[in-house]
């Protein structure tokens, strides 16, 4: 568990949004702590793409705040918070006219890295994410779906960022190259201790990549419980959740909050 | 052979005529681009302007050229030279396909790219200059061409208030009932319009994004 005493690195105070008359987040709180990967789980239209997207700002609260290592991140100018916080989508979002090896080096060369520093980081950042060095040159269009997500992990950590946040990350992969990518995340993670919002509606997902998951439904928070805690929980709609994922679920969370 | 023997004896003409045409066509096309690309921009980013600017360019494509030289013939400045009012008459007629084409070019662009450009910190500027437009960049220049095409037939006209270009040929042909003179007009105004044709396409297909 994080300490008591630690101050997250990303924190909603009482953060609601409204759009029009569709209430989409409503008195939302939580906190999440550095070195951890936080999963924010629940049905479609819960809320989970919203409550990340506060987070770099790409939304902003009808009412409360967002706080970024101790920050309001209105506070920090916006291209400045983003880039801070590597962004992971679903079906990458690779730039189409890009290369793999420009993709990857977009942020560092806005920011303006020297050529020179940035061909070393693109080449140790495909080492790192299992991608052969040849397909530097190729284009999105001639990759496959696992390649391509890893494409898109490697532009996210491309300038270092302390955070990460990953929406749907792997949902358009099949179970076979998802289930590569989910150990090779654990495995990244192991060695980066980067600090991961990451949002799923998959409960086996959750359950194997959390230090801890939060339970959304309706925009609103459920609940907040590590693997363990959460496979076991009588809470009803955590054991709605559960029980709709079937049995099997027990040997599937992993050791926790480690 | 009659049109190339009259050609080829006015060769001199023939080639002044050719390069008055290049330069209405070109600088119209120029000024339009300039003009048409930044509303067609606007207009992708702005949803709410579209269909009022679409419908402005869309009326003046409906305006008669002819009509059109001759409205503007009173207008002070402009009515001075004639040269000045055809260039005004064929930018305000190429205006529609190189707006109309810009704008389906940018809004064309994946959002979800345009989001994870934005989520990973890059300005709009940067994310128009280094995703957007490339990515449009085709398409845009499809307009282009099409507006050059058009170009190049419409200029036949500015002869008729004495802007020169091929259609010098061809309303003299007209008043003298010679098809020699005529043909001496439309054939290098076609060629003209083949060529770029041609020539935009290829670009179009290098540049075309991924």
């Amino acid at each position: 568990m994080p300490e008591p005493a630690a101050t997250p690195v990303i924190e909603f105070r009482d953060v609601s949004f409204r759009v029009g008359q569709t209430q989409v987040l409503s008195s939302f709180s939580l906190q999440v702590f550095k070195g951890e990967t936080l999963v924010l789980l629940g049905r479609s239209g819960s809320g989970k793409t919203t409550t990340l997207k506060l987070i770099n700002r790409l939304v902003s609260p009808t009412t409360g705040e967002i706080y970024v290592n101790g920050r309001p991140n209105t506070e920090v100018n916006v291209t400045r918070l983003r880039r801070g916080i590597g962004y992971v989508i679903q079906d990458a979002g690779l730039f189409p006219h890009f290369t793999v090896e420009r993709n990857i080096g977009l942020v560092p060369s806005i920011e303006g890295w020297p050529k020179e520093r940035i061909h070393p980081r693109t080449q140790e950042l495909m080492q790192l994410l299992g991608l052969s060095p040849e397909i530097a040159t190729r284009y999105p269009h001639q990759l496959s779906g696992g390649q391509r997500q890893r494409v898109g992990v490697a532009r996210a950590l491309a300038a270092d960022p302390e955070i990460l946040v990953m929406d749907e990350p792997f949902a358009a992969l099949d179970p076979l190259t998802r289930d590569d990518l989910q150990r090779e995340f654990l495995l990244l993670q192991q060695r980066l201790h980067k600090t991961v919002v990451f949002v799923t509606h998959d409960l086996r997902e959750a359950l194997r990549l959390a230090s801890r998951i939060a339970l959304m439904e309706a925009g609103k928070l459920v609940t907040v419980l590590t693997p363990q805690e959460f496979v076991k929980s009588s809470d009803p709609w955590v054991a709605a959740y559960v029980r709709a994922f079937g049995d099997g679920l027990e040997s599937a969370a992993n050791r926790g909050a480690s | 052979m009659n049109v190339l023997r009259f050609m080829l004896h006015n060769r001199g003409q023939v080639l002044e005529l050719t390069l008055e045409h290049l330069w209405l066509v070109g600088v119209s096309t120029v000024f339009a681009m300039l003009i048409g690309i930044p509303l067609g921009i606007l207009i992708a980013h702005r949803q709410r302007l579209n269909k009022p600017v679409l419908a402005a360019a869309n009326i003046i494509q409906t305006i008669p050229s002819l009509a059109l030289f001759g409205f503007l013939l009173p207008v002070p400045w402009l009515g001075d030279r004639s040269e000045r009012l055809a260039i005004l008459a064929l930018t305000l007629y190429a205006l529609l396909p190189i707006i109309r084409n810009t704008y389906t070019g940018i809004a064309g662009v994946d959002s979800a790219v345009l989001e994870a450009g934005r989520g990973m910190g890059l300005t709009e500027s940067q994310l128009l200059f280094q995703v957007e437009l490339p990515l449009a960049v085709s398409v845009i220049l499809s307009g282009v061409r099409i507006a050059i095409v058009v170009a190049v037939g419409l200029a036949t006209i500015a002869a008729a208030i004495g802007a020169g270009g091929l259609g010098e040929f061809i309303f003299r042909g007209l008043a003298m009932v010679d098809n020699r003179v005529i043909l001496a007009g439309a054939i290098p105004a076609a060629i003209l319009a083949l060529m770029a044709d041609v020539g935009v396409g290829w670009l179009e297909r290098r540049l075309r994004a991924r």
